[in-house]
């Protein structure tokens, strides 16, 4: 099993998550960040005084996949996440040691 | 016991008014009282008069009311969320102390009446109000208690002035302490100079509905609040350098300043102080007109500038603006031409927009821009009446602005300095830097969102 940390375009997570549905992965873990790796932040101005926006707004996708579908599932969020501008994000990939399904007690790639 | 007398003498009297009908013979001793009933409620020039004046006091009044809440909704708008319940905490609170000195002291110091004052033209007497009974209440031409409560609501909008300034780095009690000072003595003071038929009034000095007696005093003890308590802990850094704290909510600062632009007809409107002529009738009408006007071009003058010299208009100044514009119009409503009043208006718009930076640059932290919306745009309201009013003369005008502004900046330095040397004026940095919401009031304003408490 493997993690897949995938840091997107806001606006890309609807479509990231149809194309991980579509692969038949369900379930997912989603949260609201801030960050930057290429992608420079801008100054605004607030009633005359200036201040630098350098974090900018992303989303982060923490999806538990199973080894054999690892590299489909990167395929397939690469491809939606995609626009072409700097600032799309990146992709991590981490080995998973052990997963417990909270209701059922199954563990591994059948508690996925 | 009151009212059983009230009802019986009512029920006398009909009886009579009755008595009258059925028996002409008794008509000469019932026609007297009910002579007198008739004369009380004819429709005589005087009696609509008092009904028209106090009607105006009334609505005027309870508009200006309204502006506790118009500023209330602005300041917790440009206070970051941490703070807004706190603001609103102090905006309702300054509302009631206002309420409560300008009954116990404050009305009678400013308006002690011929042969009433303490200090001839200077310090009226000291005395609560009372209010007679509604059936003795027809001496004057209007209603006692409806010339307190306008007042009032005056007293009580110089107050809301100076929490703007001061938000967020200053603690509940203290600040309440200025404010009872301020409204029972410090604003009564000044304004019975003026309104109050003092040395100011005597001298030719014109201040229609509060330029220099409301908006400029409010800025005076804002700005003297200001310099003692110094700056929001991280505003200002070295080598000049300015960082922004942008407000929680636009929308709600949006309401606020609608809120207030409303009231303001009452503000200016009800200070014409008559309805019951069709000349008073039409003056309101034109304060109306012109405190609409000027508003309305302090709005755009500060929308194209902000435009111009940022590049993006900035919503805040622009709100800011539509108060100058009517801080501006406040001194003299009536007497200008609509063109009059737009520059005079546009001209508040350009205060705004310039001396919002200018106090960042002199490291004074107005939270709000309560000084040059209310301070600044006063001064220019007050001196320019003299272009419009033919009565008023500029060197009068300015004297006024002086005597206040000093008597104003000084009481209120004092008592700023001796209430921070005293029980201190500032909450802690770890207090000021998790909110005053937690520490001053210990109830947050939005604990589900942000990084409020119930938010994991």
């Amino acid at each position: 099993m493997k993690l897949l940390t995938a840091i997107i375009k806001p606006f890309k997570l609807e479509e990231v998550r149809t194309a991980l549905t579509d692969l038949g992965l369900e379930g997912m873990t989603v949260t609201e960040v801030k960050g930057y790796g290429r992608q420079k932040g801008h100054t605004e101005i607030y009633r005359g005084a200036e201040y630098a926006v350098s974090f900018l707004p992303k989303i982060k996708i923490e999806i538990v996949v199973p080894s054999a579908q690892v590299d489909k599932a990167l395929e397939v969020v690469q491809s939606a996440a995609r626009t072409g501008q700097i600032g799309d994000g990146k992709i991590f990939v981490s080995p998973i040691e052990r997963t417990i399904r909270v209701r059922t007690g199954e563990t591994d790639e059948t508690a996925l | 016991m009151n009212d059983f007398k009230r009802n019986l003498g009512v029920g006398i009297a009909t009886a009579m008014v009755l008595a009258l009908t059925v028996a002409p013979g008794f008509a000469q001793d019932a026609a007297a009282p009910a002579a007198a009933a008739v004369e009380k409620t004819a429709a005589t020039a005087a009696n609509v008069d008092y009904i028209f004046n106090t009607l105006l006091f009334l609505i005027g009044g309870f508009l200006v009311m309204w502006m506790a809440a118009g500023f209330a909704m602005l300041e917790a708008g440009l206070v970051r969320s941490k703070n807004v319940a706190m603001q609103c905490t102090k905006n309702i609170a300054l509302y009631s102390i206002g309420g409560i000195m300008f009954w116990l002291v404050g009305y009678n110091l400013m308006y002690p009446g011929d042969g009433g004052w303490v200090v001839a033209d200077t310090i009226g007497k000291f005395l609560p109000v009372t209010m007679p009974a509604p059936g003795e209440d027809t001496g004057g031409a209007y209603a006692t208690g409806s010339d307190w409560f306008f007042q009032m609501v005056f007293c009580a909008t110089t107050a809301s002035i100076v929490s703007g300034t001061l938000a967020e780095r200053i603690k509940l009690w203290p600040f309440l302490i200025f404010i009872v000072v301020l409204t029972g003595f410090i604003y009564p003071i000044q304004g019975s100079w003026e309104w109050g038929a003092g040395w100011l009034d005597d001298m030719g000095f014109s201040d229609f509905a509060g330029s220099t007696l409301v908006h400029s005093t409010g800025g005076w003890a804002a700005l003297a609040g200001a310099l003692l308590l110094g700056a929001r802990a991280g505003k200002y850094g070295p080598n000049g350098a300015i960082h922004p704290m942008p407000g929680s909510s636009m929308p709600l600062a949006t309401l606020g300043t609608f809120i207030l632009w409303l009231g303001w007809f009452g503000f200016n409107g009800g200070s014409q102080l008559a309805l019951g002529t069709l000349e008073n009738a039409s003056a309101v009408a034109k304060i109306f007109v012109n405190t609409n006007m000027a508003a309305a071009s302090g709005v755009l003058v500060a929308m194209v500038l902000t435009q111009v010299i940022y590049g993006k208009v900035d919503l805040t100044m622009t709100l800011n603006g539509a108060l100058a514009g009517l801080v501006s119009i406040t001194a003299e409503p009536l007497a200008p031409a609509i063109w009059q009043s737009v520059v005079i208006g546009g001209v508040g718009g350009v205060i705004v927009v310039f001396t919002v930076p200018l106090l960042d640059k002199l490291r004074i932290d107005d939270v709000v821009g309560a000084i040059p919306v209310h301070l600044f745009a006063g001064i220019w309201g007050t001196l320019i009446v003299a272009w419009t009013n033919s009565d008023a003369n500029i060197v009068v005008q300015a004297t006024g602005v002086a005597a206040v502004g000093a008597f104003v900046f000084v009481s209120s330095f004092v008592l700023w300095a001796f209430l921070k040397f005293t029980i201190g004026l500032r909450p802690t940095l770890e207090e000021e830097t998790n909110g005053l919401d937690m520490s001053e009031i210990g109830i947050e304003a939005y604990p589900e969102f942000g990084t409020g408490s119930q938010r994991i």
